[in-house]
């Protein structure tokens, strides 16, 4: 089974990143033979809609299902139309992480877990919240 | 001549700087480009009519024309549309009205749809023209509201009361303009966000100078920034609690300031002479 973790760097020893469509690396996961292929996300600096490129990137690899820390609604709605099982609230290393999912430790969400947000923009930082303007 | 009242600190008086420059030298058109919160109207005797909605021409498709090959989706620099097994997925708020996709449709299944995102309100107070845009709440982009907003300047002398900070609505705002305002308080907190609003101005190329408002407060911090950057402060509005009373009773203070009002003009003036050269 093939698996995209958001991850901090490349390889299997690399942290998770927490951060769905700003990760700055697609690790693709192949759990029979745990080999991690990883590739930056071409959408970590996008100034909007990144978890749509990011979840598009994860239909791209051909991955049945996603592991990251938080996913907001954008990159879920995209994720759930192709399909991939969205497993969030994951920790340490894409290994670790990977070995959890496997022991059934990791729960698929059903419903994003972080807020939207849309563009760069005034007043909410980067993650606080609802971000606004931008264009 | 067109001065835009700006800051990268919000909370710094613009809005007080651009109204009781209007009314101190009279005759201009005022717009509030802080369409997100406009509050200039608060300040003014004005009946306000809309004049009309702000709409952006988003894509519209023909689902079954679309064959679902992803051109669009590629093309999109904003993210806005995805094709994922076989399904398309629009974010309409993501979409900043480009007009790229059905250009690069090769099946000629996107057509034009529009989405109101806000409105543009008009008043008139004494020889004062006032305009103001509204965006909708919810809606992510001010940046259009305010371009409509300025096909709504007639030639004449005109004052814009800016968003804060220093991003696409502010820029939006200051572009075309030929004198910025930047109104700062003077505390390290107005220190480091007018540095910013200043680089942004140097970048644009507009000329500048700086309004310290609540004078007295805070640190020399402001005036320190300003002599080092060789940088103009055209003017100095004291921590007055009259000033706080009349504002917060909604009275622009050159209604009942006399000094203030001819300060305000004698700045304008000195502007002018700075444009015209």
């Amino acid at each position: 089974m093939k698996i995209v973790v958001s991850s901090e760097a490349e390889g299997l020893d690399a942290p998770v990143d927490p951060r769905f469509g700003r990760c700055a690396f697609l690790t693709l996961v192949d759990t029979g033979s745990m080999t991690a292929n990883s590739a930056p996300n071409a959408s970590a600096m996008a100034t909007g809609g990144a978890g749509i490129a990011a979840a598009q990137a994860v239909a791209r690899k051909g991955a049945e299902a996603v592991i990251t820390g938080s996913v907001g609604p954008n990159a879920f709605q995209t994720l759930s139309a192709a399909g991939i099982k969205v497993f969030t609230g994951a920790r340490g290393t894409v290994r670790e992480a990977v070995e959890m999912y496997l022991r059934g430790e990791l729960e698929e969400a059903s419903t994003p877990n972080a807020a939207g947000h849309a563009g760069m923009g005034r007043g909410l930082g980067r993650g606080s919240g609802r971000r606004k303007g931008g264009n | 001549m067109r001065i835009v009242v700006a800051s990268g600190k919000g909370g710094t008086g613009k809005t007080t700087v651009a109204v009781n420059m209007a009314l101190s030298v009279g005759n201009v058109q005022l717009i509030d480009c802080d369409v997100e919160e406009p509050n200039c109207h608060l300040f003014l005797d004005a009946e306000l009519e809309k004049v009309r909605d702000v709409n952006l021409r988003v894509p519209r498709f023909d689902m079954d024309v679309c064959t679902r090959c992803g051109i669009c989706s590629e093309a999109c620099h904003f993210n806005a549309i995805a094709v994922v097994k076989g399904e398309l997925l629009f974010f309409p708020e993501l979409c900043h009205a480009c007009g790229l996709c059905p250009l690069v449709c090769p099946e000629g299944a996107i057509g034009e749809g529009e989405r109101k995102i806000g409105r543009i309100d008009r008043g008139e107070t004494g020889s004062i023209e006032f305009y103001r845009g509204v965006l909708d709440v919810g809606e992510p982009m001010a940046t259009p509201v305010i371009r409509e907003l300025k096909a709504h300047l007639s030639g004449r002398d005109a004052i814009l009361d800016a968003p804060p900070g220093a991003s696409c609505p502010v820029i939006e705002s200051l572009q075309g303009s030929d004198y910025c305002i930047l109104v700062t308080e003077p505390t390290p907190f107005g220190a480091y966000d007018l540095s910013i609003a200043v680089d942004l101005a140097r970048r644009l190329g507009i000329p500048f100078g700086v309004v310290i408002n609540r004078d007295g407060i805070g640190d020399a911090c402001v005036d320190e920034y300003c002599e080092r950057e060789g940088i103009d402060i055209i003017m100095r509005i004291p921590n007055d609690a009259r000033i706080a009373r009349l504002y917060s009773e909604g009275i622009p203070f050159v209604n009942e300031l006399r000094e203030r009002k001819e300060d305000f003009a004698r700045v304008f003036d000195r502007i002018r002479k700075e444009v015209v050269g």
